[in-house]
């Protein structure tokens, strides 16, 4: 942590508190920015972590993940004008994924709103937020604070995650049931008090362990000696990103810019268009952009972000969309895209323009891609298919499976 | 069903004038007034016993003599004096300066008497350019509608009019400082404070501040033409309150003073109507409100209703007062050095040169009352004698620069700037204080307390580039329509800005009316 004989122009990236446990498990020394924190982009091989994430148990940090307190006696009518669903109903214990936009309707960014008690709430969130927390707050009686700094985080997340919990002697966690949270006691980690959420950004079964940093490297330990017969495995990001795109989950500055930080007219994102019109409530009543999204719903979104199943085993990385094999229309443009393991199918998000978004129309992928450095173009259909790519049942069940 | 087409809100003179045309176009229309009297910041009230003023804006030059002939003003008991006031700008050695007088002038300096009928022909033609956006609804920049794209047009083909010469000049100065312009022009310290007082007066700057050959500009533009020159309304400001209030109610408005308003009542996301301070709800198909935009939309609407960006916008409107108001009453005609009494029933200013302004501003900078404040000084009772008891005077004076939040707050500073204010007055008209029988300071925040204006500015908002036109108050809201439906301004803080002008009324009630249609 910073002390006032090292300013923080000495050290731009804070270690998290599991720093010395991701450094001594990191083999390649693949270490990313992230939030002003240092992380691990790989710790040995993508697709090692990777199947950590679908067939075994992963540990990803998630410390640099921005949270706020919001607590007071508006707090509540505070989120709900923030926020573009309806939220009320949100009793303590329970977790809710949310999007906020601006005035123009543009989305800031998505997160997840966990209630922690009567008025007291925790915004997680992927960027930075204060400033248009404290202006979407005047008027209201709420305190907003950064507690980025005061709460450690991991996520524990694949089909083993809830047999390593209960290896470590969490007890009563097989009462959570998905977007539940809960404080539990970690008998494996000194007693250390953990708040346990069945959230997470893999679409598979799943938990985020929330924790005081002084704890961090017990958990961290526990963890991985209750999950040793049970595959457990440190990730990075990049093997991260593969799931949260079979997910469906979108990620701020590559799906999407948020909306306060576009700078060329058209180039921020609805929800709507974003394909989470499920998360806007124009019954609620009012919300920041309600009055420029019901404006959208009326005339109809003029693009919609959807998944595509790509031909071909190539991942279309910023592909160009056309409506027709000619090239002569572009119809849209690639944000995210994986060769997914799992489903075995060529996953991507993009972004299409009406009328070509409809599940079932037949887009063509412009690829390039690189054969030893002789740079070719593929020209490929593209078909545009549901979201989640893949919803594995086992996320849901309660109890969860012991596998 | 609702009780009223509109409910304005205030009943100053924006909202009584929006209510009169409203009214005359068959609109059912009530007016609330917070206050148990009439007019807001154009109001005549006592400040001692037997002693009134205006106690506000104490002047009427920019109301346009259309919307007095519109509202027929003058069969509603409105007696303006037939010739307007002269501006004299007070000189320390008593050679005092009648503004506009060229002989007078040229007794000063031969070279800016020379300048003067040229600066005078051009800032006129200006002025006469501008003047019709005053009365023109901002266009929405964004917008595709045709209504905006002729505005636009209309604003270019106008300037474009003015030819080749005047409007590059329009351009060249258009953002400048005043006393870089006045500079340019002319060289009696007297006669440049005095156009530089002009400038400055009612905002939050200095004649050393880039913009104020625009609020100069702005000032001639309202002023121009149609009525045309200063006056002081027989019985004061609130004359021509009540004024408009009889031609509101002859065209079939309803008036309720004492009838503060608590919030606007939203339902749909649509303005509805407003609950009273005594619970009593009151619903109408629009809601226009007077009052300033800090009010209407953090106080009476509530930032719920409204977008966070929005709202953000509102809360960085700068909207602070930096002129205080001081009353006095006195038992005998002031004598000022050097001035015969007839020139009394003009407007006097006390800013000897720009340096003089410039260096009363400084303090305001850093939160201080000015140590040489500049002065507007009108001796109401000259020409209005039923002000005060008989042989007794009243001075009405506008004293810059008193900043809003002073350093030390004005409870601490209130008597200490009364007394600074009454010495400059004694050094103009020696044996002031022998005559002085009372005096009442109103501080910024005191015009907040009173006339309920966030910041006690005049303007309700500042007037700048940057808060003008399609950017006043805030973008989003400059078209009198806010972003909740039903919901309209109509006060200063809307384009084109107050000073008892009541073109905002009047543009307001345009916009209501052509929703509605």
């Amino acid at each position: 942590m910073l002390t006032e004989s090292e300013p923080h122009y000495r050290r731009p990236l804070l270690p998290t508190p599991f720093h010395e446990r991701s450094r001594a498990l990191s083999q390649v020394d693949s270490f990313i920015p992230w939030a002003g924190y240092t992380t691990v982009d790989v710790f040995t091989t993508v697709e090692q972590e990777y199947f950590a994430i679908r067939n075994a148990a992963s540990v990803y940090d998630l410390t640099p993940m921005v949270k706020y307190r919001i607590a007071g006696a508006d707090a509540l009518r505070f989120l709900s004008r923030l926020v573009t669903r309806d939220i009320a109903k949100l009793r303590p214990g329970r977790v809710a994924y949310c999007v906020w936009c601006n005035d123009a309707g543009h989305l800031i960014d998505d997160g997840t709103v966990f209630c922690l008690g009567e008025g007291e709430y925790r915004l997680c969130t992927a960027e930075r937020q204060l400033d248009w927390l404290l202006d979407s707050a005047v008027g209201f009686d709420v305190a907003i604070s950064e507690v980025t700094e005061d709460v450690a985080a991991l996520a524990l997340q694949g089909p083993t995650s809830y047999s390593v919990l209960r290896k470590a002697g969490v007890a009563g966690v097989e009462l959570l049931k998905p977007f539940e949270l809960g404080t539990f006691i970690l008998p494996a980690a000194a007693e250390a008090p953990l708040m346990v959420s069945r959230t997470g950004f893999t679409g598979d079964l799943g938990y985020e362990l929330w924790m005081e940093p002084k704890d961090a490297e017990r958990v961290w330990d526990a963890l991985f000696e209750a999950g040793r017969t049970r595959g457990i495995r440190p990730i990075g990001s990049r093997a991260l990103n593969i799931a949260r795109i079979e997910a469906g989950f979108l990620l701020p500055n590559v799906d999407f810019v948020p909306g306060e930080h576009t700078v060329f007219i058209g180039t921020g994102r609805s929800p709507l268009e974003l394909g989470l019109a499920w998360l806007v409530d124009f019954s609620k009543g009012h919300f920041t952009g309600r009055r420029a999204l019901l404006a959208e719903h009326g005339r109809g979104s003029r693009r919609r972000l959807v998944g595509l199943d790509v031909e071909g085993t190539k991942p279309a990385h910023n592909a160009l969309l056309y409506a027709e094999r000619s090239l002569r229309r572009q119809a849209g443009s690639v944000t995210s895209a994986a060769w997914s393991p799992t489903t075995k199918r060529n996953l991507a998000l993009a972004l299409v323009d009406a009328p070509h978004f409809g599940t079932g129309s037949t887009l063509w992928a412009e690829i390039y891609l690189s054969r030893e450095l002789v740079w070719e173009r593929r020209v490929v259909r593209a078909r545009v298919v549901e979201r989640p790519f893949f919803a594995p049942e086992r996320r849901r069940a309660t109890p969860p499976g012991e596998y | 069903m609702s009780r009223y087409d509109s409910i304005v809100i205030g009943g100053g003179h924006n909202g009584l004038t929006c209510a009169a045309y409203l009214a005359r176009a068959g609109r059912s229309v009530l007016v609330l007034e917070a206050a148990g009297r009439l007019g807001g910041a154009a109001v005549t009230r006592e400040f001692a016993p037997g002693f009134r003023v205006s106690a506000c804006a104490h002047l009427l030059y920019l109301m346009p003599g259309s919307l007095m002939a519109e509202l027929k003003l003058a069969s509603h008991g409105l007696e303006l004096p037939a010739e307007g006031m002269a501006t004299i700008a007070l000189s320390a050695d008593d050679a005092h300066l009648r503004v506009g007088d060229g002989a007078a002038l040229a007794a000063q300096s031969a070279a800016d008497a020379a300048a003067w009928p040229a600066w005078s022909a051009r800032l006129t033609r200006l002025a006469a350019a501008l003047r019709p956006v005053l009365s023109t609804t901002p266009p929405r920049l964004a917008a595709s509608a045709w209504r905006d794209r002729a505005a636009l047009l209309q604003l270019g083909w106008r300037l474009r009019a003015l030819g080749r010469r005047d409007m590059r000049e329009l351009l060249r100065i258009g953002a400048m400082c005043v006393q870089d312009l006045l500079d340019e022009h002319f060289e009696s310290p007297l006669l440049k404070g005095a156009l530089a007082f002009d400038a400055v007066l009612g905002t939050n700057y200095g004649p050393r501040s880039p913009g104020t050959v625009f609020t100069l500009l702005y000032r001639l533009a309202a002023a121009a033409g149609e009525g045309g020159g200063l006056a002081q309304p027989a019985g004061g400001l609130g004359a021509l309150s009540e004024a408009l209030a009889r031609a509101a109610t002859a065209a079939g408005a309803e008036i309720r003073t004492g009838a503060a308003v608590r919030r606007i009542l939203v339902r749909d996301d649509r303005a509805a109507g407003v609950v009273l301070e005594t619970g009593e709800e009151l619903t109408a198909r629009t809601v226009v409100s007077s009052a300033d935009p800090k009010t209407t939309f953090l106080g009476l609407l509530g930032s719920e209703h409204l977008d966070a960006g929005f709202v953000r916008r509102i809360v960085h409107l700068r909207s602070r007062g930096l002129a205080a108001k001081l009353h006095v009453a006195l038992d005998a005609p002031p004598q000022f050095a050097g001035l015969e009494p007839a020139a009394l029933r003009g407007r006097l200013l006390w800013a000897p040169s720009p340096d003089h302004i410039e260096r009363a501003y400084n303090h305001a900078k850093y939160g201080e009352f000015s140590a040489a404040p500049m002065l507007e000084i009108t001796v109401p009772t000259m020409a209005d004698a039923a002000l005060a008891p008989p042989g007794r005077h009243v001075l009405s004076v506008v004293a810059q620069y008193a900043p809003y939040a002073l350093c030390g707050g004005w409870e601490a500073g209130r008597e200490r700037f009364t007394d600074l204010l009454i010495d400059t007055l004694s050094t103009l008209a020696p044996g002031l204080r022998s005559q002085l029988r009372h005096a009442e300071l109103l501080t910024p925040a005191d015009i907040e307390r009173e006339f309920r204006i966030t910041g006690g500015h005049w303007h309700h908002a500042e007037l700048a580039l940057d808060q003008f036109f399609m950017l006043r108050p805030v973008p989003g809201v400059a078209q009198y329509r806010a972003p909740v439906g039903g919901l309209y301004l109509c006060g200063a803080g809307c384009h084109p800005g107050g000073g008892v002008m009541g073109i905002a009324g009047r543009n307001a009630a345009r916009e209501v009316v052509r929703e509605a249609a």
